[in-house]
């Protein structure tokens, strides 16, 4: 088989930096929004001075190189795989947790995951990590690193609407999931919303929204309009910046979609915290 | 404020607001005046209100929810599993590793020190530990540090008991690492990250969400 080999220790020493970026410094778009809520548009003071927290953690995180939150998260990880690559000496899963667990070890960071969901024994290295791979044309690995906490992920739903179902149910639905989200998951919040496809697909489409600046509304315009509709509703909600009211309770909203059946509409929010960390990184 | 107008604006509208200036962030702000709407629940939060733990009993009297509190001396970790270790000791009449009789719990479970007193360490969700709450109390407990909201049974528990549920910001686990002096483990070592950790803590930045009569801050965000 003709094509570019990568080595998996190449694989693991990327995760591993991504890994360790993600957890330490807060995205760009992500830190850029709270610093604006701060800065301008947040008019009461109580959530201010709490914003204004959260910029500071941002930057006594970035300094020290301490976790910006202690749930370090569990390890979601998309891979867009060029079919034109060949992973040598290794595979590519275990290259991948590989990663992983090291970044967890010389970050510091908090091993949070149990092998057994029932038993609940500590794996003790934060791995494994949960992999999702695309197969696309090229010769270049895009890999990217999504550690999420479960204070927010525990407040996600997903919701199995009827294909006559509006746009104002989909809102509905959304703004609910926040509403019952409250100020337990460190507002502000970004939500993370698939529409479409089967239950699996819309779930995994409302994770992988996250990856996206939250700056960047969705390529057809009348998602984006769904987008802004929905990051009003919640905002509306005034629960605020750890609940303490003001005007941002969401600073997010991006949807993905995907084709689905004429039976259903499946709508799935993954809700974020405000800790909202990611890095990526091509080979 | 007084207590008889936090109670009745408990029972106003759904929107509440809170001048909250007391956060060391902001040291030395003046506090801002109070106005009320039928529509608004106003808590003033006056400048920071300084409060030793373990808690003095006249010291948890003085606090309404809302209050802005910098926390200084020694509290205790624990999070799920120790809270239902614990529990399950209490149960069998066994003696407890950690007296926290009269003490502060704090639902956080760090990441690991690297070369300073603690790592990051901001709070986990408190409701998780709600079914553990009441017993707790029981034995004494005088305060808890979390984030979110508490289920009924935990505000009139705390009623009860004369204690105090705070919260602190979350997700900022490297902003509260400073405020932490030291970080012993004194319990549960085998539950790593979850075990009980004795920590002392110096000017920790709280507010107090329910208070020793049962104002409850997030009242009006129930589901
Ligand atoms: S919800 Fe997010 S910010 Fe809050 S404790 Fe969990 S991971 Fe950290």
């Amino acid at each position: 088989m003709s094509g570019r080999t990568v080595k998996a220790s190449d694989i693991e020493k990327a995760v591993a930096k991504i890994c360790l970026e993600a957890n330490t410094v807060l995205r760009e778009d992500v830190l850029a929004a709270l610093e604006e809520a701060y800065r301008g548009s947040e008019k009461e003071s109580g959530p201010a001075a709490m914003l204004e927290v959260l910029v500071e953690n941002a930057k006594i995180a970035k300094k020290t190189k301490l976790p910006i939150c202690q749930d370090t998260g569990m390890a979601a990880v998309f891979v867009e795989l060029g079919r034109d690559v060949v992973v040598s000496d290794g595979n590519i899963f275990q290259a991948i947790d590989a990663g992983v667990e090291k970044a967890y070890k010389e970050g510091f960071f908090r091993k949070s995951v149990v092998a057994d969901p029932i038993l609940r024994d500590n794996t003790g290295t934060n791995t494994p990590a949960m992999v999702h791979i695309d197969p696309v044309e090229g010769d270049k690995i895009t890999i990217s690193v999504m550690p999420k906490g479960f204070g927010s992920e525990n407040k996600s739903a997903i919701a199995m609407l009827n294909p006559t179902s509006t746009p104002k149910d989909i809102i509905d639905f959304c703004v609910g999931t926040v509403k019952k989200a409250g100020p337990d998951a460190c507002p502000p919040y970004v939500l993370g919303i698939g529409i479409g496809g089967t239950m699996e697909m819309c779930a995994f489409l409302a994770k992988k929204a996250l990856l996206r600046p939250i700056d960047k509304a969705n390529a057809k315009s009348h998602i984006a309009k769904l987008e802004e509709e929905i990051k009003v509703g919640a905002n509306e909600l005034k629960i605020g910046t750890m609940g303490l009211g003001g005007d941002h309770t969401v600073i997010g909203v991006n949807i993905e979609t995907a084709p689905t059946h004429i039976a259903g509409l499946p709508v799935a929010v993954n809700i974020s915290c405000h800790a909202l960390r990611s890095a990526s990184i091509t080979i | 404020m007084s207590r008889a107008s936090l109670g009745e604006y408990n029972d106003l509208g759904d929107r509440w607001f809170i001048e909250f200036m007391a956060l060391c962030a902001w040291p030395g702000t003046v506090h801002a005046l109070a106005w009320d709407s039928p529509l608004t629940r106003r808590v003033v939060m006056t400048n920071k209100k300084k409060i030793q733990v373990p808690l003095q009993a006249d010291d948890i009297a003085s606090l309404c929810a809302g209050d802005g509190v910098l926390l200084s001396g020694t509290i205790y970790t624990a999070r799920d599993q120790a809270h239902l270790r614990i529990c399950e000791m209490i149960e069998a009449g066994e003696k407890l590793p950690v007296d926290l009789d009269g003490q502060v719990v704090y639902y956080c479970g760090p990441t690991p020190a690297n070369a300073r007193a603690i790592g990051s360490c901001g709070p986990t969700t408190s409701s998780r530990m709600d079914p553990f709450t009441p017993a707790f109390l029981e034995i004494g407990m005088k305060g808890m540090i979390g984030k979110g909201r508490r289920s009924t049974e935990v505000v009139a528990a705390v009623k009860k008991a004369k204690a105090v549920y705070f919260v602190a910001p979350g997700g900022a686990g490297a902003y509260l690492s400073e405020r932490v002096k030291s970080c012993e483990v004194v319990a549960f070592a085998d539950l790593g990250p979850e075990a009980i950790y004795e920590l002392v803590v110096e000017d920790f930045p709280v507010v107090v969400a329910i208070d020793s009569e049962g104002n409850d801050l997030y009242a009006g965000l129930q589901n």
